[in-house]
């Protein structure tokens, strides 16, 4: 199904897409207020896409030095070149480990490279530890957000599947109270997990360390308890020097949430005596990503969710509406690189009006990749372009589409019609909208008469 | 300035010309009355924006070189319209040949609220409007031109719409809730997202509505038509009007 | 050829223009240190409390098992610390030193040393971090500079205690984690 279909069925619950529409506009607001606070905001953005723009240009070395230094501190370093291959490589360790269980902390590389499913039909219990994945996954779905998982859930959802998997009360609705069942139910998980997975933020060549940021701890409770932890993450995560945390942290959860910080933000340098860390390198479209210069930037971003919070079709149209791992704005640049033919209609799903592009703690230029994906998409898909072209025929734009010709007929084609048809199936444009009253002459005609 | 001496090329949107002569006229007049020499070449048609923003920015290189023809001798070029002076500055494709006529179209091409704020220099017009007057803030212009500050950045405060329109004896500014919020128009996503694109106008309505507004204005008559379209259907009694026409109907 | 090989090829053969590392300008915090932690460590649901009010708070016995390591609070230690991280399960109030706070958002530096358990802030169900107000820096950019290359296994912003909003953007204290963090100047 494609972008619009979907979205019109998120909007057939009126109610529901309201609520998410204005609790995603609570979360930009209180990010607008925070970076507001920040007297060097919009030079930290400036500094972190000027980092990044490093990153991409040094990307090969970065991780030569990243795995140098990784190596020294005792950490196995693995390189999967797609999700194929990652997910092998973290069956492989389990197996070497006779594990059969693990506990994963929220990372949307392995969404993207459908680890859970991988691993469940391998014989393995995957248990996702942060609360919103863990009540995504009870009901078999994915998250629609990568900072907020269960965004698009009321509490209501969330009561009846804690009853049925948790045996919380029935009807019981209460934030604490299911906060609380859930912490017990995982609590449980952690202490017998031999393996933990998480995903990574960023990380660093200078030293080889990695940092993960979580404000419930789930990532820390997971690996520290565990005797091995495995961080995926994607080469684009990388980041030159120690020192440059100080800049993405200040962006990464102000932008994402609101807050100041992440209350946990961990540097993981090597293991604990007699643990293991593995970090597995991921590309899986990245370096094809890279090599196309109107949309390597996407490759900046660093997961914050804040195009997703602003954007008005996101808020309206839900995470699933997207059909893809991540959703949102920044979602609908990177998608099509990964599957043009799937993904092709995400890039019209959006009006261009660019604050995705202002709201950006790394400065992607969303908005205008979105319209460079547009040229590439009717390029490759003569289909899709020919369809696009009878929708808009059939609206009012017909008019400035082919204005020399038509211009004079699409006046008087309006004028003659009765309502009946104008206003028809037909129509798009007229389904919900009235069309605007016809003048006596265009301005071109006044003109003439009115002027020398 | 001007002293008869500044030619100003005036570019009508061609919806604006088909479906709002009235704004045409108020922009012409408006420009004339601040003592603009300005002349409307005749030859002029669509600048492309709606077919470069449905991804075929390659078939409007005709269009774009006709557009430079039509409008390079000018002095200024200016548009009742954000989004199409964006398109023309920003997404036109480079024609080969004309690339210094195109330069200079790219930095002589105003919208009209920033031609009178940054070119004329107009701190604010006199005049009357006694009305409650809610700004829609068209995106194109909005983070395209800088036509105001965005919400979503650290930036002191500006609007050049505003600031041509508060001090007109008798009109109230409101503030919205959502100051910068997509209207849901967006050319061809009008259509190919209906669901949304109503919504999202729906929205933007409420919000105006709430905060009691009697003239919704913008400097973008296709946000206009879109916002408008909705509200007649659904008997709102808001009323709108390009920004051309409050300012040109104000200093009368 | 490697994965690796394969990944580090495929990205040589993309034509990239170099592009400079930028320098990080020094950005000055205004204001009072303490004054901005505190109010940081609020926002973030943390607290601040006196030492007096903390000896109070042993004193009455509401934590049954207590973990201290630092000397002042030891006496109040009822539990034996092994290597194995899991009988910290009920452990009901830890006690560590922080090496510096960050006044900006309310975190605080710890490193393998302080935690002596990399579980131990996690598992524990009440956490309190002693702090010498003459640690505390303003920003991010003066806390990495602090930090320096320092070499600890594993280290640690800690800000707050566990929380979570993810039923329908409900704050609820206490999700894994820690359920209270109290800061305690000395």
């Amino acid at each position: 199904m494609s972008h619009p279909i979907q979205a019109a069925e998120f909007l057939q619950d009126q109610a529901k897409s309201k609520w998410h529409d204005e609790t995603l506009w609570f979360v930009r607001d209180k990010r607008d207020k925070i970076s507001k606070s920040v007297p060097e905001w919009e030079n930290l953005r400036d500094l972190a896409s000027q980092i990044k723009d490093n990153v991409l240009a040094n990307l090969g070395s970065y991780l030569e030095e990243f795995e140098k230094n990784a190596k020294a501190n005792n950490i196995h370093v693995h390189w999967a070149k797609d999700s194929e291959e990652h997910n092998r490589i973290v069956l492989g360790i389990l197996k070497e480990k006779r594990c059969k269980a693990i506990v994963k902390s929220k990372s949307i590389l392995t969404e993207e490279c459908h680890l859970n499913p991988y691993l469940e039909k391998n014989g393995i219990e995957v248990v996702d530890t942060d609360l919103g994945e863990r009540i995504v996954q009870f009901l078999n779905q994915a998250p629609s957000h990568i900072v907020l998982p269960a965004i698009h859930l009321k509490k209501r959802d969330i009561s009846e599947i804690f009853h049925e998997k948790l045996h919380t009360e029935k009807g019981n609705e209460d934030p604490d109270y299911l906060t609380h069942a859930a912490r017990i139910h995982l609590r449980e998980k952690f202490l017998s997990a031999k393996v933990a997975i998480t995903g990574v933020n960023f990380g660093v060549a200078e030293t080889g360390e990695f940092v993960v940021c979580t404000n419930e701890g789930n990532a820390d409770m997971g690996v520290h308890l565990a005797d091995v932890h495995i961080a995926c993450m994607g080469i684009e995560k990388i980041i030159p020097k120690r020192a440059h945390l100080g800049v993405f942290l200040r962006l990464l959860a102000r932008s994402a949430t609101g807050q100041s910080v992440t209350n946990y933000t961990s540097h993981f340098r090597s293991p604990s005596p007699g643990k293991e860390i593995h970090i597995v390198l991921v590309d899986n479209g990245r370096t094809a990503q890279l090599a196309r210069p109107k949309f390597k930037n996407s490759l900046k971003c660093i997961r914050c969710g804040a195009c997703m919070n602003t954007c008005p079709i996101y808020r309206r149209s839900g995470g699933f509406s997207y059909e893809s791992t991540v959703p949102g704005p920044i979602g609908s640049i990177l998608s099509p690189g990964i599957d043009l033919q799937k993904h092709s209609s995400l890039p019209f799903a959006s009006t261009l009006c660019g604050s995705c592009t202002d709201v950006c703690p790394v400065k992607i230029n969303i908005h205008e990749q979105l319209y460079e994906w547009r040229q590439e998409i009717t390029k490759a898909q003569p289909d899709r372009a020919k369809s696009l072209a009878m929708k808009i025929a059939n609206g009012v734009f017909a008019v400035p589409f082919a204005y020399n010709l038509s211009g004079n007929m699409m006046r008087g084609a309006l004028k003659i019609l009765p309502d009946s048809i104008t206003y028809s199936g037909l129509n798009t444009w007229g389904k919900q909208r009235d069309l605007p009253e016809l003048p006596k002459e265009s301005f071109k005609d006044w003109y003439k008469k009115n002027r020398k | 300035m001007p002293e008869n001496k500044i030619k100003i090329g005036l570019f009508i949107p061609c919806y604006v010309d088909q479906f709002y002569p009235k704004v045409a006229i108020a922009t012409l007049e408006l420009l004339e009355k601040l003592g603009c020499q300005v002349k409307y070449p005749m030859g002029q048609t669509c600048c492309g924006q709606p077919m470069a923003n449905a991804g075929y920015e390659r078939d409007t290189i005709a269009t774009t070189r006709h557009f430079i023809r039509i409008f390079k001798d000018f002095d200024y070029v200016v548009a009742p319209s954000g989004s199409c002076v964006l398109h023309v500055k920003e997404h036109a494709p480079v024609i080969a040949g004309m690339e210094k006529e195109q330069a200079e179209l790219h930095d002589k091409i105003f919208e009209l609220t920033e031609f009178l704020t940054d070119i004329l220099k107009i701190g604010n017009i006199k005049g009357s409007f006694p009305h409650r007057v809610g700004f829609h803030a068209s995106c194109h212009g909005q983070r395209g031109l800088r036509l105001s500050s965005s919400s979503e950045l650290h930036q002191t405060p500006f609007n050049k719409a505003k600031q041509l329109m508060v001090n007109l004896e008798g009109l109230e500014w409101v503030e919205l809730e959502r100051k910068d919020e997509c209207c849901g128009f967006g050319g061809t996503f009008a259509v190919s997202e209906e669901a949304l694109s109503i919504q999202m106008g729906k929205d933007r309505l409420a919000d105006h509505q709430e905060h009691q507004v009697e003239i919704l204005t913008g400097g973008d008559m296709s946000c206009i038509m879109h916002l408008q379209g909705i509200a007649k259907r659904n008997g709102n009694p808001i009323q709108f009007k390009h920004i051309a026409e409050i300012l040109n109907e104000a200093i009368s | 050829m490697s994965s690796r090989d394969l990944i580090l090829s495929k990205i040589k053969a993309v034509p990239l223009a170099a592009k400079k590392l930028p320098i990080i300008p020094e950005f000055e915090f205004e204001g009072d240190l303490k004054a901005r932690f505190i109010a940081s460590i609020q926002a973030n649901k943390g607290e601040v409390i006196s030492k007096a009010d903390l000896l109070g708070l042993l004193a009455s016995g509401v934590f049954e098992k207590v973990y201290s390591r630092i000397e002042d609070f030891s006496s109040f230690t009822n539990i034996r610390i092994t290597e194995d991280a899991h009988q910290l399960n009920d452990l009901n109030l830890a006690i560590i030193r922080g090496q510096f706070g960050v006044a900006e958002n309310g975190a605080i530096w710890l490193e393998d040393q302080d935690m002596g358990l990399r579980a131990l802030p996690f598992i524990t169900e009440h956490l309190v971090i002693v702090l010498d107000s003459a640690n505390l820096v303003g920003n991010m950019h003066q806390a990495y500079d602090m930090i320096g290359l320092q070499e600890s296994g594993f280290g640690l912003f800690l800000a707050g205690p566990s929380k979570t909003a993810d039923i329908e953007q409900s704050l609820v204290i206490g999700a894994h984690g820690a359920k209270s963090l109290r800061v305690v100047f000395m």
